[in-house]
């Protein structure tokens, strides 16, 4: 018995090596380099002679360690349940440090300019993450074209900044209004789609943004992108080393030095409170009517109909909020950043704020901000390796779908459950 | 000169409704078998893609014959594409068969960034140019003022794609294997109550969806002479289009879509707008799903309980 099953398993690592061998072989081991405008191949035998002993091994390995075993037991799926029974019982004490830590964080002696940097962009995704739960973790529908209502947010931002000098205050809200304008204007025919069509339509549709943003010349400047976005003021109070005359600026209306840190940390601030309101409100919502028909539609939608919940105007709403916070994203990322192009907003952009929503665990706030803080973490440490750092990010999507299907932080209780009578 | 141009783009249109076609046939397949939108497909034609450029750069060292060459190539081509989709399944769909039903397209959309990633990383990220392989050609109504052209290459394209599509539903209809996945599509519980291996029937589906694609592949590279990482993306997207348009899970539908996807893009950019011709295919793609979602050929979906 002992002995068929060692046969087995060397037969079977064999196999493993020859398909390794078979995927591996031409596209690693035949590099093809481009030389005096001809082709030609750089065979890189070594690397995939490793890579085939190392499929080997490791299957022979695993067929020996863990198949072996009568019981599996899924590491992963403990240690995210232990998490998960942390996070239930001491949840709103961990929330509150967590706000605590990102209200002083600009204070810490360690904090520089980078890790300001890093923070304000883990915040924006944050921000979209929680958005899109709205869309996904709540109302369970797909959306893969979710950096679509990004890009308007920070489109019409930008051109009525620029084109009529509002400010910041003014254009937010438009901005926003104008995304959730975009979702309906979206949602109202697909939204009967099923699940999966969905998806697709939603990219469709977030590509033919871009595409439109990068042909429409005349509004967009295509390709160039647009420049010169006005900078955020301190409620009227601009950030400028040396203000014009008469001018009151940030630093000589609160008489202190001037530092360029003052417009990093004011914009930190606003990320901030942003991504806190985003959260505050689907907390809140959650339990409100529609937040409760939000979450029935996602488990059951024809029981949903049955009990004369209106399907399509229930996945709308969900639409449009989670476009328009999308769209508050965007006016923020267009204000930050002072020049935006159609490069900003490609589906790439749109799977990484899908895999923070899955990987956090549909519907988990928390597991929004510790996916967003893992995954943007590895994406900034591995800055340089560019696509090793992709295949490690959609790696671990398969591998989170495999493990954990409902996410790290699968929690799915019911959001109002009924309390045991105690008369019997 | 109006035919003259009108003849070419319907020329045109053939040629890349027969590539769309071959890449939708592996979608349709996959959808109808196990109900799910192989996402990853358009990345598993790029891969055929650059094993046939691959192929085609170490036969121009030999000396054999150009047709043996691209009888090799395709033989390649299918062979190792096949094993990525064979992989593919295995690893990120497998798993996930009684899942609930959005994990099998997140996992599907993971395993196509890995596969464009990797490609980049194995291959690099700059565009490869292929010398063209058939050249020459028929050119006609040269007195009208417009050349129409028909190349050697856009004939032997449609040929193959005829052949292997004649071959492929032959395979379907009249072999055991093909009443095989009929069956798993209808009802998989049953089927392996039949004693038919509903995994291996599984693979074999992905198998060959994926040779299908890497034979897309090959035409996609002979014909634009052009490839990066990137074209399986777009390429996929309209080829989905393609099989929801003929009616997903229907075969003779994803050839039929193919060629509609084809014609409509290449007249789309000959005659409204060359920017925003990815924008067709798009919008027939919501149109399609919006007002028909069961295509021309598919069958009603009925929601149960």
């Amino acid at each position: 018995m002992e002995k068929k099953f060692f046969q087995t398993s060397i037969k079977d690592s064999l196999f493993t090596g020859l398909i390794a061998l078979a995927l591996f072989g031409p596209i690693v081991g035949l590099r093809t380099v481009a030389k005096n405008e001809v082709l030609e191949v750089h065979p890189k035998w070594l690397i995939v002679l490793i890579i085939v002993i190392v499929c080997a091994v490791g299957r022979f390995l695993t067929n020996l360690y863990v198949y072996n075993r009568d019981q599996k037991t899924g590491i992963q799926s403990s240690i995210g349940k232990s998490i998960s029974n942390f996070l239930d019982t001491k949840g709103y004490q961990i929330a509150l440090t967590a706000i605590i830590f990102s209200v002083i964080f600009p204070f810490l002696p360690f904090t520089d300019r980078y890790l300001m940097d890093i923070a304000i962009m883990m915040l924006t995704y944050i921000m979209l993450g929680w958005g899109l739960n709205i869309v996904i973790g709540l109302a369970g529908l797909l959306d893969l074209g979710y950096v679509a209502f990004y890009a308007v947010g920070a489109y019409s931002y930008a051109l009525f900044a620029i084109h009529f000098g509002w400010s910041f205050w003014i254009c937010l809200p438009i901005a926003g209004i104008f995304a959730a304008m975009f979702g309906v204007l979206l949602g109202f025919p697909v939204l009967r789609l099923r699940g999966d069509y969905l998806a697709i339509v939603t990219l469709a549709f977030g590509e033919m943004i871009r595409i439109l943003l990068l042909n429409w010349y005349q509004l967009t400047k295509g390709p160039d992108g647009l420049t010169g976005i006005p900078r955020p003021s301190f409620f009227g109070l601009p950030f400028k080393s040396f203000p014009d005359e008469g001018e009151q600026t940030f630093h000589t209306f609160f008489g202190v030095e001037y530092d360029p840190m003052q417009r990093i940390i004011f914009l930190y601030y606003l990320i901030l409170v942003l991504a806190l309101i985003t959260n505050l409100f689907t907390i809140k919502i959650r339990r409100l009517p529609i937040g409760r028909a939000w979450e029935a539609l996602r488990e059951d939608e024809i029981a949903c109909k049955s009990l004369g919940v209106n399907p399509r105007n229930t996945k709308l709403t969900a639409f449009a909020i989670g476009a328009m916070f999308g769209g508050f994203a965007g006016s923020f990322f267009a204000t930050r950043q002072a020049f935006i192009s159609p490069e900003s907003f490609t589906f790439i952009e749109s799977a990484i704020i899908v895999a923070i929503v899955v990987l956090g665990g549909m519907g988990s706030q928390t597991g929004v901000v510790l996916a967003t803080v893992f995954l943007i973490g590895l994406i900034e440490v591995f800055r340089d390796f560019e696509s090793y750092r992709m295949i490690a990010f959609g790696g671990a999507m398969v591998l989170i779908m495999i493990f954990r299907p409902r996410g790290i932080l699968a929690t799915r209780k019911p959001t109002i459950t009924l309390e045991k009578s105690s008369s019997k | 000169m109006d035919t003259a141009y009108f003849l070419q783009q319907l020329i045109n249109g053939v040629t890349l409704g027969s590539v769309y076609g071959l890449i939708a046939i592996g979608y349709t397949m996959v959808y109808g078998i196990i109900g799910m939108i192989n996402f990853a497909h358009g990345d598993i034609f790029m891969v055929g893609a650059f094993i046939a450029l691959i192929s085609f750069i170490l036969f121009a060292l030999t000396s054999i014959a150009l047709p043996i060459v691209l009888l090799l190539t395709l033989l390649i081509a299918m062979v190792f594409t096949a094993c990525y989709g064979w992989t593919v399944e295995k690893l990120a769909y497998k798993p996930l068969r009684k899942s609930f039903r959005l994990a099998p397209l997140i996992s599907a959309l993971g395993m196509s960034i890995v596969l464009q990633n990797y490609v980049q990383a194995a291959q690099g990220a700059r565009i490869k140019t292929l010398q063209p392989v058939i050249q020459g050609g028929f050119t006609f109504m040269e007195d009208t003022g417009f050349t129409v052209s028909l190349s050697y290459l856009q004939i032997f394209i449609v040929l193959v794609t005829i052949v292997l599509m004649a071959i492929f539903t032959l395979l379907i209809t009249k072999t055991a294997l093909g009443r095989a996945q009929r069956a798993c599509e209808q009802d998989r519980t049953m089927t392996a109550l039949m004693g038919i291996n509903v995994d291996r029937t599984i693979s074999i589906t992905f198998i060959i969806g994926s040779s299908l694609a890497s034979v897309a592949g090959m035409m996609f590279v002979m014909y634009y002479g052009v490839i990066d990482f990137y074209i399986g993306f777009l390429a996929g997207i309209k080829a989905f289009t393609a099989a929801v348009l003929g009616g997903i899970g229907s075969v003779p539908g994803a050839m039929l879509g193919g060629l509609l996807i084809g014609l409509i893009e290449v007249f789309w950019s000959g005659y409204i707008s060359i920017e925003y011709k990815d924008i067709a295919a798009f919008t027939v793609l919501v149109v399609v799903l919006i007002f028909f979602p069961t295509g021309f050929l598919g069958k009603p979906d009925i929601e149960k309980v």
